[in-house]
Parts: structure tokens; C-alpha cells; sequence
């Protein structure tokens, strides 16, 4: 079946991030590529430190600094954002392009009424009066769920709970109608509870609208919850790209599948001891030569000592990977106990 | 809210009557202070000294004294034991100085202190940040008298720009007033420029990196927004209740060294000779009338802080 390729709502390509430090150039984001398209959900995973954030925050040139050092592109809407100009990000910021952060009690204005706040937001993009931005705001609070809109837009950000402070961010982000949103590690700051309410938002939202949502997270459960296509990110690399499927039923590389074989799984007897990949991730300022998940991957051997290319590798055009193994030894290795897992370390190459 | 108040109308009843007993105290403690020898003068007699002192009633027991030198005081009676005058009146006359004093130099330091801390904050790191940090630490670190002095010395004896100290009331003459003013408010205002600046770009500096900076960045609000309505508003909120307590200190007679340097004849100016002279009522009055004052505009500045942040608002407004 032939059909015009659509294109695609962001395609980023070989990002680099790197910062000048006392300790050097640490390469927080190398060489990473990805494409998101419109109503589709993306999730970037990874443990702290493997350069997701950054990415994200480099989409909205969040990371703009004296010490930071750019690569590659990320072209939206025919403008690379990497280069872009101030004035051409701050138009996309919020109204093209929107960002929900992690923990909202401290990404709100502590002094100021939030209703403000997101008329603020409203008024940078739109030309609207104080009163209409204001009854606006309100509409957007009841869009998200919060009840007694009108009186909750005099209220202080500390004085709305954890959930409703994050809805409040999110229905800040979604004020200008975004194409795209950025959601860096909504859930995370909230309990388990709030947290499902909020990816019911997430849900809605790719329902109602054609916004395309990055979802960058640490949690596996929120990945399987709401996401299309995932990529895992390691020590500023993409060391595995595909979609929900593919990467939980047919995982590539040894860290997925030590993210995998991590999770506590209520369908399963209770391990002694949870799963753990052992060790650390590398410093970014020194990586280790050829694969960055060597030092760590008890199946390691001597081709590892090279770089491999993200590619595909096991027959399936779009599901990439950054593993020398075979995709037979893939299939074996990756069996643990009757499920996925990371084989705990073995005397290897 | 009334709570409040009533909460800290007693503590300020407290503080006063504290400071007030510290104060007499002292003045007994200090060795030569004998106020009957005082009052006698040089050629005085036994007798004239042991008659003084039963006038004036020092060989009543020292809490007996307490009372009735502060009867004395809520009364309005307060006679100097140097001058024979009548205290309150002479802080009365006192006044206009010291208030043009604290009310030009605190809008010059509050307006120059954050201009220089906002410079400095903006270029944080490059030249102008370190120029500014330079003098910012001059001003800090000079004494007020040796700069007072220095001053006068140049702009006023050898250039004649300024008069060489000594006050004109505003009602008197507006433009010689403002001609004897510009020199004592600069002085006074330099040490304070310094402490402002330094505290504003801490805390610029520190804004600047809080989240919801970075939100409003994410927001797509221009940068001068960004600037002006998130990180220079809510820096701003520690230097309000710093200028209040320093305005009212200065009211209070802090300014005494500039007030002495400048001969302004104000309140502190009062105090430094009071003291000189161990003159205890002027020196009890001044230091009763700077804690009224320091204590009430804290308690101001207590609700201002409130207003402005909050966070810190009391339960049960």
C-alpha cells in the first residue's frame, strides 16, 4: 500500500549536549535520534543521569547556557530548534511546543495566584484581556478536573494538593493547544494514586487532540500504561528503539533487559531479592570505550570493545538496537528464571 | 489578626521595658558616672555634691530610681542632667534632621542597591559584576567617619561644592536644604549600597535557577517578563523587611557617626555627646525611642512579609 509518508511532527537528529565543567566536556546527550509523530505518544527511558531529561529540556532550548555545547538537529515545523533564534523559540515555547516538569510544587510561582499564572501563559501567545485570559484559565482548569475552577484561581500553588498542582501544569501546558508536549517525568513526584489519574490525562489528551507527547520517564509501569513507542537511553545513548510491543515482548539489549527483569511483578512468586543491574552508570565526562553498557553486561565479550551502530538487527525494520549479539543469542541470553531478564554476572570475555 | 496584634503589642511592651532597664543599668555600672558629681561641676563641695544628690534623689535605691526616671519620661518631664533642659524637647528639634537623613538616604540606597545588585546579578561574572563587587566591598568596609571626613575635606573645605556641614531646615530654605543633604545621604548611603547589592545578587543568583524560573521560561513569556516579574519580585521580598529594620534603625539614631561627622545636630548626633557627657535621660530616651521605633516597624514589616509571600501567612487571617 502506497501512501505519501507522512511527516513526521519532530525529528530529531544525532543530538548532541555536551557541558563544560571543571572536569571537563560531559557529553550528556550523544548522538541521539528519534522521530515523533502527531497523536502518537513516544516514552524515553532510562535510569537518572542517562541524558533524557536533557533532551527534552534541549527540544525548548531549556538547557541554553555559556557552558553547553550543541550537535545535530531537531527539526519542528520546518525550524531546527537547536539553532534557532531566541525570539523563534519563545514563540514555539508554550504555544507550539509545551513542557510539564517533574515536580510541581516547585515548577509554580510560589507568591503568585495561579489563575495569573496561567494567564500569563495564555497572554504571551494570544491577545486576550486580563478577564478573558483569566476566564480561559479557568475553562482549562475544569478541562483537566479540578473542581471549583473559579475559586481554586485565587489559589496559591501551595495550597492545592500534589495532584491538583500537577494537573494545574498540565493544564498550563495545554492552554495554547501544543502539537507537541513534553512531559518530563510527570508522574514521579506523585503517589501511585495520582499518578494513574494523571496518565488518565495523558490519555485523554492523545484522544481529544493530534498532540504528539514525548513522556520522558524512569518507570516502566507509566511506559506500559500510556506509551506507543519507547526508546531507552543509556549514558547519553539510545541503545534500543521500538514500539510498546516490541520492546516488552521482544526486547533487544541486555540493559531493557535488565530494566525489564527490575520490575517487581505482582503475577509472579516474590523473589528473595529484587533484580538489580549491578554496578553503576559510566561518568559522562570519561565513557567506556566501545559499548557504554560493557562494564555492566555479564554477556559481554570481546567485539564489545566497539562502538555498535543503532540499527536494526533482528529482522524488523524499526526496532533498533545497539547490541553485537546475535538475535538467536539475544532469545537465549535473555531468559532468567523462566522470565526476561539481566543473568546475574558470570566470569565472562 | 487581632490575635496577632495583641501577640505583638505585649512582646513589644516586653522588649521596651528590657531595653529600658539594660540601659539604666549600664549607666550605673560605668565607673565615674556619678551624675550628683556631675551636676556640681569641677568647684564643687561635699556637701554640694551630697545636696544634689538628695534633690535629685540618687541615693533613693537603684529600682526606686528606675521608676522614677521612666515616670519621668511617660510624663514628658525629662530633665537633662548635663544641660538642665528639657529632653523630649530637645529631640523634638532634633528630629527633622535625623528624618531628612533616613528618609534621602534610604531611597537613594534602596534604588542604587538594587540597581547595582540587578547589574550585577545580569552580568554575574564578567567585568561589570566584578567592578561592582569591588566597590560594593569599599563601601562595606570603609568606615563611615573616615569617609565622611574625606569627603568633606575635598568637596566641601578645598572645592567648596558643598557646604561644610550643619543643617537647614527644609521649611526654611528647600534648596540650601537639599544642598547640605547631598553629602551625609551619599555617605550614609554607600555602606548600605554595598550590603544591598551583594544581598540582591544572592539572591538573584539563586532565583534564577529555581524551577519555576525555568517554567516560566517554558511558558514562551518574554525574557524581560521572565526577568522582571518571577526573579527580580521575588528576590526583592528579603530586601523590603532589611530596608525596614535599617530605615528604622537610622531613625533610631544609627546614624550617629554621619549625623556627628556632618554636624546635623539630629537625633544621634544627641546621643553621641548624651553619652560623651554620660548624661544618662538623653541617652535613655534615644535608646527607648530607636527600640519603640525599630520594634514597631518590624512588627510592620512581619504583616508586609506576609502580604508579599504567602507562604508565611498566619493561620486564622
Amino acid at each position: 500500500m502506497s501512501e505519501p509518508s507522512t511527516e513526521h511532527l519532530l525529528t530529531v537528529d544525532e543530538l548532541r549536549v555536551g557541558f563544560r565543567t571543571e572536569d571537563g566536556l560531559v557529553q550528556a546527550v550523544d548522538g541521539v535520534s528519534f522521530d515523533v509523530d502527531a497523536g502518537e505518544v513516544l516514552a524515553i527511558v532510562g535510569e537518572s543521569g542517562c541524558g533524557k531529561s536533557v533532551t527534552g529540556m534541549t527540544l525548548l532550548g531549556l538547557t541554553r547556557g555559556p557552558n553547553a555545547r550543541f550537535g545535530g538537529r531537531a527539526v519542528f515545523d520546518g525550524c531546527d530548534l537547536v539553532g534557532a533564534s531566541d525570539e523563534q523559540l519563545r514563540r514555539i515555547r508554550g504555544a507550539e511546543i509545551a513542557m510539564v516538569f517533574q515536580d510541581p510544587m516547585t515548577a509554580l510561582n510560589p507568591v503568585q495566584r495561579i489563575g495569573p499564572q496561567l494567564a500569563e501563559q495564555i497572554r504571551a501567545h494570544d491577545d486576550l484581556g486580563k478577564d478573558a485570559a483569566l476566564e480561559r484559565a479557568r475553562e482549562l482548569l475544569e478541562r483537566v478536573g479540578i473542581p471549583r475552577a473559579r475559586d481554586r484561581l485565587r489559589a496559591y500553588p501551595h495550597e492545592l494538593s500534589g495532584g491538583m498542582r500537577q494537573r494545574t501544569m498540565i493544564a498550563m501546558a495545554l492552554s495554547c493547544d501544543p502539537r507537541l508536549l513534553i512531559a518530563d517525568e510527570p508522574t514521579t513526584a506523585l503517589d501511585v494514586t495520582i499518578q494513574a489519574q494523571i496518565l488518565e490525562e495523558v490519555r485523554r489528551l492523545r484522544a481529544e487532540t493530534d498532540a504528539g507527547v514525548i513522556l520522558i520517564t524512569h518507570d516502566l509501569g507509566v511506559v506500559a500504561d500510556v506509551a506507543d513507542r519507547v526508546v531507552v537511553m543509556y549514558a547519553g545513548q539510545i541503545v534500543e528503539a521500538g514500539t510498546l510491543d516490541e520492546l516488552f515482548y521482544d526486547p533487544q539489549h541486555p540493559y531493557t533487559w535488565g530494566l525489564l527483569g527490575s520490575i517487581a511483578r505482582v503475577d509472579r512468586p516474590r523473589p528473595p531479592r529484587l533484580p538489580a543491574i549491578l554496578g553503576t552508570p559510566p561518568s559522562l565526562a570519561a565513557p567506556p570505550q566501545g559499548c557504554r553498557f560493557r562494564p555492566r553486561c555479564p554477556h559481554r565479550f570481546a567485539q564489545c570493545l566497539e562502538l555498535p551502530a543503532l540499527e536494526a538487527r533482528c529482522g524488523v525494520p524499526d526496532h533498533l538496537d545497539r547490541c553485537w549479539l546475535s538475535a538467536e543469542e539475544k532469545r537465549e541470553k535473555r531468559q532468567v528464571g523462566g522470565q526476561i531478564g539481566l543473568a546475574p554476572e558470570e566470569r565472562a570475555a | 489578626m487581632t490575635r496577632f496584634v495583641v501577640r505583638r503589642f505585649i512582646s513589644m511592651v516586653l522588649v521596651l521595658f528590657a531595653i529600658s532597664v539594660l540601659t539604666f543599668l549600664i549607666f550605673q555600672a560605668i565607673p565615674n558616672g556619678d551624675p550628683a558629681a556631675r551636676l556640681a561641676g569641677r568647684t564643687s563641695t561635699p556637701e554640694t555634691v551630697a545636696a544634689i544628690r538628695k534633690t535629685w534623689g540618687f541615693d533613693q535605691p537603684i529600682y526606686e530610681q528606675y521608676v522614677t526616671t521612666m515616670k519621668k519620661i511617660f510624663t514628658g518631664d525629662v530633665i537633662s542632667y548635663a544641660q538642665q533642659v528639657n529632653v523630649l524637647h530637645e529631640i523634638k528639634q532634633d528630629l527633622p534632621a535625623t528624618l531628612s537623613l533616613a528618609i534621602g538616604a534610604g531611597i537613594i540606597w534602596l534604588a542604587l542597591g538594587i540597581l547595582f545588585g540587578l547589574l550585577s546579578a545580569m552580568r554575574a561574572g564578567h567585568f561589570t559584576d566584578r567592578a561592582l563587587t569591588v566597590l560594593a566591598l569599599i563601601g562595606v568596609s570603609t568606615p563611615v567617619f573616615l569617609l565622611g571626613a574625606v569627603a568633606l575635606y575635598f568637596l566641601a573645605f578645598k572645592a567648596g561644592i558643598f557646604p561644610n556641614g550643619g543643617y537647614v531646615p527644609l521649611t526654611q530654605d528647600p534648596l540650601q536644604w537639599l544642598h547640605h543633604m547631598i553629602l551625609p545621604w551619599l555617605v550614609l548611603s554607600v555602606l548600605f549600597i554595598g550590603i544591598y547589592s551583594r544581598v540582591l545578587r544572592s539572591n538573584l543568583l539563586d532565583t534564577m535557577n529555581e524551577d519555576y524560573v525555568r517554567t516560566a521560561r517554558a511558558k514562551g513569556i518574554s525574557e524581560r517578563r521572565v526577568l522582571l516579574r518571577h526573579v527580580l519580585r521575588n528576590s526583592l521580598i528579603p530586601i523590603v523587611s532589611l530596608w525596614s529594620l535599617d530605615f528604622a534603625a537610622v531613625i533610631g539614631g544609627a546614624a550617629i557617626l554621619t549625623e556627628s561627622v556632618f554636624n546635623l545636630q539630629g537625633v544621634g548626633q544627641y546621643a553621641a555627646t548624651s553619652i560623651a557627657q554620660l548624661d544618662v535621660p538623653p541617652v535613655l530616651v534615644i535608646v527607648m525611642f530607636g527600640a519603640f521605633f525599630v520594634v514597631v516597624l518590624s512588627a510592620i514589616t512581619d504583616v508586609i512579609f506576609a502580604l508579599l509571600d504567602p507562604r508565611i501567612r498566619l493561620t486564622g487571617r
